[in-house]
């Protein structure tokens, strides 16, 4: 028999070992998989943003399929139509879900701030956190350099005039943004809120005042008119509860720096 | 003993596999950008690595060359080595799940890596027994987890640093990756004489 013969048959013959040991083994040793996890992981948006404190929606899926009464309204992407898919597919009772959005407290745009020194060094709001606080006059609020909109999975965050704004249309409420934000000037709201605080500045009336033109100095004007005592000043800053809040847009009217706006 | 001494340093100095050998490259440039994945897929280098030399020496010495088919080296490894590899992913899914989780993904990655073709051929070539050729393997796959955690270091370097705009990305790390490998040169004849 000629040598190529011979060795087209041993290659051939190793290759059908390996062959034959590669599917006995895959039979033999094959894991069961839950089949509802396919029809529980489509319904999930697949953002993979881990709002749902889980690393993923592989693993979102996973854990809602296990049964350890893990909530099927966690996932904010997807929102209504996940979580009643979500039920569906695993049987149970669906539950309400609140769409959330991202809205950074800050109106510290180029007119209404200055900057207190020039920073040119590693890119990133946390990188210049770190020195002393950031460039800005104010070391409360937005250090403008986009961490947040590297960050966002939909491109929702634009710096406008070295300020993050958040595109209320197409942010999906994942929460990255809040938190990878180094001065938490990101909050997650219910996407329904119409009045809002854009100030996170938590120094005294008078410095704050130094800072930025339209900081929150914690006058308590806000806290004393609103009729439904949803808005409380903590730490010279004011904070409302959207729980409470009936949007009349009384405290926008009163506030002295007009750091309540009504969206 | 001091054979398999030698051996092992210099598997892992002088002949280290990325920075000096130049096999190995395409895992060496993609997966160093963060440590925890760097070193996962080079736990899991030395751990095929070895396995792999201890299946295809046996082949070599007891299938291929005595019966004069030793010019098939090169397909019947790859094809050994793909088929092993597929193995002994199924078998850690199976049976440790939690070792396949952290090294699973990068296991199909490395079934046809030339640093574990290399590895296999190489220890052939240098005439070593079975006992030193698993050394060499331990050897060379350790080389390959220091060359990555050296170089992930480097590239988080380069990261903070604001290279000019043509050269961000692969043309920086390129010109990284050689100057680390020109540092790996300074290694050679260092063994031979340190066990003088």
């Amino acid at each position: 028999m000629s040598p190529i013969v011979l060795a087209v048959g041993l290659v051939t013959v190793i290759g059908l070992i390996c062959a034959v040991g590669l599917s006995i083994a895959s039979k033999v040793m094959a894991v069961p998989v839950d089949e509802r996890f396919g029809p529980v992981r489509e319904c999930l948006p697949g953002a993979n943003c881990g709002a749902c404190g889980y690393a993923g929606c592989d693993a979102y899926a996973q854990a809602l399929i296990s049964g350890e009464g893990v909530k099927t309204n966690l996932c904010v992407p997807g929102g209504a139509a996940a979580a009643q898919g979500v039920s569906a597919a695993l049987g149970v009772a669906a539950e309400e879900v609140v769409p959330m959005m991202a809205y950074v407290r800050c109106n510290g745009t180029c007119e209404n701030t200055s900057v207190k020194q020039e920073y040119k060094s590693a890119k990133g709001c946390a990188a210049a956190k770190l020195f002393y606080g950031g460039d800005g006059a104010c070391t409360y609020g937005c250090l403008g350099f986009g961490d947040c909109a590297a960050v966002c999975p939909k491109e929702a965050i634009d710096l406008v005039n070295g300020v993050a704004k958040v595109d209320p249309d197409l942010c999906i409420g994942c929460a990255m943004c809040s938190k990878v934000c180094p001065n938490h000037i990101i909050d997650m709201i219910p996407a329904a809120s119409k009045v809002v605080v854009t100030c996170s500045s938590k120094a005294k009336g008078p410095v704050a005042m130094k800072a930025c033109k339209v900081s929150c100095i914690g006058c308590k004007k806000c806290e004393k008119t609103c009729p439904s005592g949803a808005i409380t000043v903590t730490d010279n800053l004011a904070y409302i509860d959207q729980s409470k809040c009936t949007a009349c847009g009384l405290c926008a009217e009163v506030c002295p720096k007009k750091c309540i706006t009504v969206r | 003993m001091k054979e398999l001494a030698i051996i092992l340093l210099g598997g892992i100095l002088v002949n280290n596999y990325p920075l000096a050998k130049f096999l190995g490259i395409c895992p060496f440039l993609g997966v160093s950008k963060k440590l925890d994945s760097a070193s996962g897929m080079s736990i899991a280098v030395i751990f095929v690595m070895m396995l792999a030399t201890a299946v295809t020496w046996p082949i070599q010495k007891l299938l291929l060359d005595p019966n004069g088919f030793g010019y098939l080296q090169t397909i019947v490894f790859i094809l050994v080595i793909a088929a092993l590899v597929q193995l002994v992913e199924i078998i850690l899914k199976k049976y440790v799940p939690a070792l396949h989780a952290s090294l699973g993904i990068y296991l199909p990655l490395i079934t046809t890596n030339c640093a574990v073709l290399g590895v296999t051929v190489l220890n052939i070539d240098e005439g070593y027994s079975f006992v030193e050729s698993i050394v060499n393997a331990f050897g060379c796959g350790m080389g390959f987890f220091l060359a990555m955690v050296l170089f992930c270091g480097v590239r988080s370097r380069i990261e903070d640093c604001n290279p000019p705009k043509s050269f961000e990305g692969l043309p920086i790390t390129l010109v990284a990756a050689s100057i680390t490998s020109v540092s790996f040169m300074g290694f050679a004849g260092i063994i031979e004489n340190l066990f003088k």
